[in-house]
């Protein structure tokens, strides 16, 4: 039945692959103080291959390779897009982000071109090893990437605590899968949505759900695990941050989606209730520490913890309705906040030289560009229509009064309202006209290139894209949604071999 | 033509506003740009009313196509006689608007019309929307602009106001999309002509649609505002640039009462009308009394509006024919006005640079025509015969006498009474009377001709407005009225045990 040969399967997660090492070896071979830019457009190139095999990957017909550990779907194919959109975004605003003088641009970059193979994978698996294995190559090289600035204090000091706890998460998440596999007596998801309802100890199952929930729920940084998010925005370079609170969000959420649906739909009565104040905590606690925010990035920190409690309201809704909205929401905020970010780089600089709202004061005055995309993006993650922010969070409280949690929705769009509140403060700061003695209002912007130029137009375009027609978006969520939704295919191979010698 | 005039209003004043943030920020182009578009989306608004066949009420120069398929999302507009005049209102305050910054912006033009075109956008979009999806749309989208032009054009301390009118009219609008969602979620349309059905035949568990009207209701309430939810109006009246101002309260909540309200669940409204028609009355006597002692005259006008929102408020919700015909045209009568006071204390803004009214004295002698202006005006806003307030007034108080109560109409009177009083006392403290240091120290130039531009069509607007009516009452009367009875008729019954027992007691 499987016809396609099993390297289709994983075609961009190989292209990635290539991309990346070619960086290194290219890296190894530039003389010390040369220019690393030309790597940047390198992996920018690498990565737009991935994204057309990505597109690509839709006309093969939906199925697994490699024994059952990866297949293709639409479902897979939306999020590679997404993926590889962010990670492009990234790679251009980096190329003219970092500064000239930085000798580790060559891992840099290569870096963020192994993070998205990690990404791409974790959202393909179908095997939880896999996913585990996915999972760890994203995060290993977030953690090294948030602690990319080291000269200051606290680009390691958010390195290391991203680490410490992600690892921590890891760790809850492989406890999980060692739970499912005792309780079903395999690691492949097909059968575990096979065996799991049937198994003998559904207390273990249970046991399972919890763990693997508590790792996914840290990676996404909802509430209450969400305590390493402000610090670690802080300390990463801007770039970075536009990176990892879209892309390994997005391919978490992902797995979230394919675990929940696929793997625990029968425990929905348990998970459906702890995702409702999950999403509650996350969204009330996100926004209300958000309004007390000095620091740009503290607050958009903050703003992310909440838009994760928004998007987790969609998994309120049944099926493949909420499962659309989910998918839809992840590409909206993924948008709205590379841009943002983007912004962020070069209004705040590289090394954060002005962090605080307060030097944001009369932005529009000093660079009209910058200061109205600034607003552009605070609009859209308001949730003003005719933004993609809009959409996501309609369709995701859509999503949620379908599945009947109406309160849900009250209170995720009261809490919007509140949200109002410290986005206007940033974007009124940046409408106010500035004082005239203001020193950091002198502080020269870095020079906004080519790269940076690109980023923003992709990002502005994709949020009112979005916002204007979001259709063919959600159909492809939707189309995903149901390859989620139909029953898996047998496995072509035997799992038990694949479990037992993964698991040697 | 008749199919493309609603979108091609919609799109022109969206094109100009692209077109100003593009072109380059030089001299005056961005001012003669918006002036162009707004007057040329101004003829356009003005195909509707020549073109309107008032002898088939309904919506007319209908588009409805489908834009986004899950959830299933129209872009359904068309015009009936409650929206018809709001489109053209809406149409005529844009060149006024430009005319009226014309001296008082002076800097970063080019985001200032921008936005002041993107703003006109959006009004026209909620007026004419008849998919709830895309009516939420522009009501939010509204909301934008207006915020970042309070922010940066704040007289002392915008970005407060800027926020504090963001808030107040945004966090209403949640409970309302809640509301919307649920409706679709019960029905499967966002199109008002088949929820008005939907909700007509019951589709609709009834305890729910408490709580759905209930979230429609608050959310216009603010935006209106209706006593007690109008915390943001002085602060936004005195922070915002004038031909913002002006456009900010009344007609937008009001409407959308009629329409989304009123219109669409007849049965709560009336329930509920009792409490609306107590709080309009509340509120035009609390802002009328308000407005008699204060000292900033931008507050001054804000109370003053209040005031006079509140009795159009109350012609809503008295659920007489003659009322909503009096509501509706005094939306105009009072925007006019409105509009027209905003620049004429936005000109004396400019040239005495205060907003005290204490500073001001013995005007009349310096700059006549002002005076004569604002008189005239004056005169309009406190309900003089032959003026068009008279006649708004006039029908909402006597349908309030006759078919509500005549204790509420009374009351109401007296708030129009006082309007009299803070009115004249304020062109007495402004204009005459022995001359001030402000005065007399400040050079004397009256109008300059672009305020003249605006001003004097206005003026004979409002006479002609007061002397034949029937102009605007005959498209006026064709439309809203059989919608909302229609449905009301089905209802009847418990109309008349409802009416027997609340407006029984307010009579006694």
């Amino acid at each position: 039945m499987n016809s396609v040969p099993d390297i289709y399967r994983i075609l961009p997660e190989v292209i990635l692959t290539i991309t990346g090492v070619l960086v290194m070896l290219i890296d190894a071979s530039i003389a010390p103080l040369r220019s690393r830019r030309i790597l940047g457009w390198l992996a920018a190139t690498g990565t737009t291959v991935a994204y057309l095999a990505s597109v690509w990957q839709l006309s093969l017909p939906t199925g697994a390779g490699y024994s059952g550990t990866v297949e293709t779907s639409p479902f897979t194919v939306f999020f590679h897009v997404l993926i590889c959109g962010i990670i492009i975004v990234t790679l251009l605003l980096s190329v003219d982000a970092l500064p000239e003088d930085s000798h580790h641009q060559g891992e840099y970059y290569a870096l963020v071109v192994f993070g998205a193979v990690g990404m791409c994978l974790l959202t393909a698996a179908t095997e939880l090893l896999v996913v585990f294995i996915g999972l760890e190559i994203s995060s290993i090289s977030t953690y090294i990437l948030a602690g990319y600035r080291k000269q200051t204090g606290k680009g390691p000091e958010a390195a290391i605590k991203y680490f410490l706890l992600g690892s921590f998460a890891t760790a809850f998440l492989l406890y999980g899968i060692a739970l499912v596999f005792g309780a079903t007596g395999t690691t492949s998801i097909y059968e575990i949505a096979h065996n799991a309802a049937n198994a003998q100890n559904q207390l273990l199952v249970e046991g399972a759900l919890a763990m693997m929930l508590v790792g996914i729920l840290f990676k996404v940084s909802a509430a209450p695990f969400h305590l390493w998010t402000p610090d670690v925005y802080e300390g990463a370079p801007s770039p970075v941050v536009g990176l990892m609170s879209t892309a390994p969000k997005a391919a978490a959420f992902a797995f979230l989606l394919r675990m929940l649906f696929e793997m625990f739909p029968h425990l929905r009565n348990i998970w459906a209730p702890v995702l409702w104040v999950v999403a509650v905590l996350s969204m009330t606690i996100g926004n209300l520490a958000a309004l007390r925010q000095q620091n740009v990035k503290r607050m958009l920190a903050y703003s992310a913890i909440a838009h994760a409690g928004y998007l987790l309201a969609a998994f309120a809704g049944f099926g493949s309705t909420g499962i659309a909205a989910a998918s839809f929401y992840t590409a909206a905020y993924a948008a709205m906040n590379v841009g943002i970010f983007a912004v962020v780089t070069i209004a705040g600089g590289y090394g954060d030289e002005r962090p605080l709202i307060a030097d944001y004061k009369g932005l529009i005055y000093r660079s009209p560009l910058l200061g109205s995309l600034l607003i552009f993006f605070l609009i859209s993650l308001i949730g003003i229509p005719f933004t993609g922010g809009f959409f996501g969070k309609f369709y995701s409280f859509t999503a949620a009064v379908g599945g009947g949690a109406v309160v849900l929705a009250v209170i995720g769009l009261l809490n919007s309202g509140v949200a109002a509140a410290y986005y206007l403060r940033l974007a009124f700061a940046v409408a106010q006209r500035p004082e005239e003695d203001d020193s950091t209002a002198r502080m020269p912007f870095a020079p906004v290139g080519v790269g940076i130029i690109t980023a923003l137009i992709f990002a502005t375009i994709a949020t009112i894209a979005l916002g204007i027609v979001p259709g063919s978006a959600l159909h492809a969520a939707e189309t995903g949604a149901h390859t989620l939704q139909t029953p898996p295919p047998a496995s072509p191979a035997p799992p038990e071999v694949t479990v037992m010698q993964s698991s040697q | 033509m008749d199919s493309a005039i609603l979108t091609l209003i919609l799109l022109v004043p969206l094109a100009g506003a692209i077109l100003v943030a593009l072109l380059p920020d030089r001299s005056k182009l961005p001012a003669w740009l918006a002036l162009i578009t707004t007057l040329v989306t101004f003829g356009l608004t003005l195909h509707l009313p020549a073109h309107y066949d008032a002898a088939h009420p309904g919506f007319q120069f209908v588009v409805d196509k489908l834009w986004i398929e899950n959830p299933a999302i129209f872009y359904h507009v068309g015009v009936d006689g409650l929206s018809l005049w709001l489109v053209v209102l809406v149409g005529l305050l844009g060149p006024v608007g430009v005319l009226a910054s014309w001296k008082a912006i002076q800097r970063r033009e080019k985001i200032y019309y921008s936005l002041f075109l993107l703003q006109q956008t959006a009004m026209i979009g909620v007026f004419i929307s008849l998919d709830l999806m895309v009516y939420y749309g522009f009501w939010e989208l509204s909301l934008v602009p207006m915020a970042i032009l309070i922010a940066m054009y704040g007289r002392k301390n915008g970005p407060a106001a800027a926020t504090k009118f963001f808030l107040f009219t945004f966090i209403p609008s949640a409970p309302l999309l809640v509301a919307i969602l649920y409706l679709y979620a019960r029905t499967g349309t966002f199109q008002f002509p088949d929820l008005r059905t939907d909700v007509a035949v019951g589709a609709v568990p009834a305890g729910a649609l408490f709580w759905v009207a209930l979230a429609f209701l608050f959310a216009f309430a603010v935006k209106v505002p209706v006593f007690p939810l109008h915390g943001w109006l002085a602060d936004t009246f005195s922070e915002a640039p004038v031909a913002m101002a002006m456009v900010v309260a009344g007609k937008l909540g009001l409407y959308s009462m009629l329409r989304f309200h009123v219109g669409l669940f007849p049965v709560q409204a009336r329930n509920i009308a009792p409490l609306l028609i107590a709080l309009g009355v509340i509120g035009i006597l609390y802002g009328a009394c308000l407005a008699l002692v204060q000292r900033d005259y931008w507050r001054f006008l804000a109370f003053a509006a209040m005031s006079h929102l509140g009795l159009i408020t109350v012609g809503v919700y008295g659920f007489t024919l003659t009322g909503w015909t009096g509501a509706t045209y005094q939306i105009l009568n009072n925007e006019l006005i409105d509009a027209a006071l905003f620049v004429l204390l936005g000109a004396l803004q400019i040239r005495y640079a205060t907003s005290e009214i204490a500073a001001y004295g013995g005007l009349a002698n310096r700059v006549p025509r002002l005076a004569t202006l604002f008189v005239i005006v004056s005169l309009a806003m406190i309900g003089l015969p032959m003026l068009n307030g008279f006649i708004g007034e006039f029908l909402i108080l006597s349908s309030t006498f006759s078919g509500v109560s005549h204790g509420w109409a009374i009351a109401a009177t007296v708030g129009v009474i006082l309007s009299a009083a803070y009115m004249l006392s304020m062109v007495q403290r402004v204009f005459y009377g022995t001359e001030s240091k402000l005065v007399l120290d400040a050079p004397a130039r009256d109008l300059h001709i672009g305020e003249q531009l605006v001003l004097w069509p206005i003026a004979v607007l409002l006479l002609v407005m007061g002397v034949a009516p029937n102009l605007w009452l005959r498209t006026i009367e064709t439309a809203p009225k059989p919608i909302v009875l229609q449905q009301a008729q089905s209802a009847a019954k418990f109309y008349v045990t409802l009416k027997s027992r609340s407006f029984g007691e307010a009579q006694r």
